[in-house]
This record gives structure tokens, sequence and C-alpha cells, in this order.
């Protein structure tokens, strides 16, 4: 049995740190995406279950 | 000579050293060493021109964003060439010590990195930027692992001419990023770096003698032989003198571009001129120095001209054009 102190499982704890910090900045990265677009908002239209016409008023 | 591109390729693998499993001691940088970091910085920034030096505004982190898909676009077809190639790579010197070859990374895992890698960068540019800069990320992954390392790197020698179309794309890309389509101005970006691989490449395997005859890859060098690489080095470097000074006369050049493209072109000229009226004696003399040299210089040549158009791009922004430039197309 390999003891916990093994360079294997350092390794793979160097390993698993860095994916975790990927994954992280991976999930930081679309949740900034994502309040970018929300804010620019310009095709987002809320919905209240009220009709609502397309046709630009004259 | 050029081995079936259907050959089974495991079991060979594994005589050189390599396998389909890996032996588990892969270290964080072998995972980075798969996505060819070299390959992928050139992808970056040459992307981060296009995107910048197209017109209108980017928010910035759309801009970031796009620029790590890009990236991560380039990391899948690094890992998608080193999974195919290892049997190659395990028989060059300059290549025996990637992951793949070297055991320390299995064949299968490169492939599924570089496919969750290509579906999750194409994916994610689709959804932060746009469709278009989404399909061309998904062609130049397909044309660079599919049409160049499993179709045309082992069966013929314009293999580099054809396949430096992949490494032409990402500011093309960056452009499309920015303004949704596709103008002049990047596909003379497109044509800068199409143009040039040929000479970068062949420049390299006159000097890596012998390294693409072992391993089977039907190189100019091997086939056509150096005296005649030599030539064709001369022919594309007159061939990328107008493809290179036309930027300046579009919406992405300018005086500063002109005097770069002029500077870098007289000494590709001048590297490449000496390349071709040497021979494989005066190379052997000196150790293929002019070689190395001129290799050394396409690195610069590639950089200053992008680094031209960043310049012309800060200008711009800047207000500090000059009046009366033409724009000739």
């Amino acid at each position: 049995m390999l003891s916990r102190n093994h360079e294997l499982h350092r390794r793979r704890s160097g390993r698993n740190g860095a994916l975790g910090v990927i994954l992280g900045a991976l999930v930081l990265l679309i949740f900034a995406v994502t309040v970018v677009k929300l804010a620019g908002g310009g095709e987002i239209r809320g919905f209240d279950h009220t009709y609502e016409s397309l046709v630009p008023a004259e | 000579m050029s081995r079936s591109t259907f050959e089974p390729r495991g079991a060979l693998l594994a005589e050189l050293g390599g396998g389909a499993i890996g032996t588990g001691d892969a270290e964080l940088r072998d995972y980075f060493a798969l996505l060819k970091p070299r390959v992928m910085s050139l992808v970056i920034f040459t992307a981060a021109v296009g995107m910048l030096a197209a017109p209108g505004a980017l928010h910035p982190v759309i801009a970031l964003a796009s620029i790590l898909c890009i990236a991560a676009g380039a990391g899948a077809s690094g890992a998608l060439n080193m999974w195919y190639d290892a049997d190659i790579d395990a028989r060059m010197r300059r290549t025996a010590g990637r992951p793949v070859p070297a055991g320390r990374i299995g064949a299968q895992e490169a492939l599924s990195l570089g496919v969750g890698l290509s579906l999750l960068s194409v994916l994610s540019l689709f959804v932060f930027a746009n469709p278009i800069s989404a399909a061309l990320l998904a062609f130049t992954i397909f044309f660079y692992a599919v049409i160049y390392t499993i179709w045309l790197k082992r069966l013929t020698p314009q293999n580099i001419v054809i396949g430096g179309a992949a490494g032409a794309f990402p500011p093309v890309i960056g452009w499309a990023v920015a303004t949704g389509g596709i103008t002049l101005e990047p596909l003379l970006m497109f044509g800068l770096i199409f143009l040039w691989t040929p000479p970068h490449f062949w420049a390299l395997a006159l000097f890596t003698k012998g390294d693409y005859a072992n391993a089977g890859v039907p190189m100019m060098t091997v086939t056509a032989g150096r005296d005649r690489t030599r030539a064709l080095v001369l022919f594309y470097a007159i061939a990328l003198l107008p493809v290179a000074l036309a930027p300046t006369f579009t919406g992405a050049g300018g005086p500063v571009y002109l005097l770069a493209a002029l500077w870098l072109n007289a000494r590709f000229l001048r590297g490449a001129w000496r390349l071709a009226k040497r021979d494989d004696r005066a190379a052997e003399a000196d150790r293929h120095l002019a070689e190395r040299q001129f290799f050394r210089l396409s690195l610069i040549y590639l950089f200053g001209h992008f680094l031209a158009l960043l310049a012309e791009a800060g200008l711009r922004l800047g207000g500090l054009t000059l009046p009366g430039w033409p724009h000739l197309f």
C-alpha cells in the first residue's frame, strides 16, 4: 500500500488542485459573461402574461 | 516511406515507447504541453490582433472570453494532433519527448481531451460571441485535426502548404467575433499567415536534417530535395511581399504598418535569398547557421506584422490617424 506522502499522491493532489482552479475560473468567466450580456439586455424582454403588440404605435 | 493513413497505430506506438493508456505519471505540465502552448500563444496573439484591429467596440469581458475559447480550440487541435501523430513524434528527436510518445499520457487520454476541449470551445464561442466565429473555430479544428493531421501530413509534400490554412484562421475568427462577419482585412491577415507557413516550416526541416525522413513524413526536403526546398522558400518569400504590403491600404493599416512591412519583408527576402544561393555543403560547414537564423527571423516577421497592425489599431483608438491616407481596398 502506498503511503499518503507518496510521490503519486503528491502529484495527483497537485493535478486535482489545478483542475479545481481551472473549473472555478470557468464558472467566474461564465458568470461575468452572463452579467455583461444581461446588462446589455436590449433583446431581453420580461414576460408578464399580458398582451403586448409589437406594432409600433403611430 | 509513407504509411497508410489507416494503418493500426496502437501496436506500433507501444513498440516505440508510448501507449493507449499511459503510465499515470503525467503532471499538469504534461497536459499543458499536450495543448502545444507555443502554437497556442501565436494563435492567441493573432486572434487578439484580428479582434482589436476590427472596427467597432467589443466589451472586454466578451473579448477575453472569446480569446480563451479560441485558445482552447487551438489547444484541442494540438491534443488531437499529438494523439494521431504519436507514432511519428516518437521517431523524431525534436518531438520524441512529447507526453504521448514518451508514455506519460495515454493516446486515448489525449483524444478525449482533444474532443472534449473542441466541443467546449466551439459551443462556448457560439454562446459568448456569435455563430459565424463559432463555425469558423469548428472548421479550423476540423481542418487541422482531420484535413492536415490525418489526411495530408502523411500523403503529400504539400502538407504544410495546405495545412497552413489552419494556423491562418485565428485572426479571421477574432475579426468575426468583433464584427459578426468577414471582410478583406482579415482575409489579408489569413493570406499573410498562409503564405508564411511553408517557408517557416521548410527552414525548420532544412536544419532538423533526417528527422522527417526517419518518421516517413513526405516533407518537401525529403521528396523534392533540399536544394529545391531552398528555391521554394525564396519563391514564397517573394509571393508574401504583395500580401504583406496590401493591408497598408485597408482600414486596418497605415504608415506604421507600411514601414514595419517594408523593413520586415526586406530582411525576409534577404534571408531567403541567402538560403537559396547556398547548398547543403555550405550549410553543414556552419551547422545550418543561415537556416536557423531564417527560422528565427520568420517568427519575428510574423510577430512584427501583427504588432504593427496592433499599433495601427491603438493609433486609431487615440485618434492619431494620418488624414488622407489612401484606402485602396
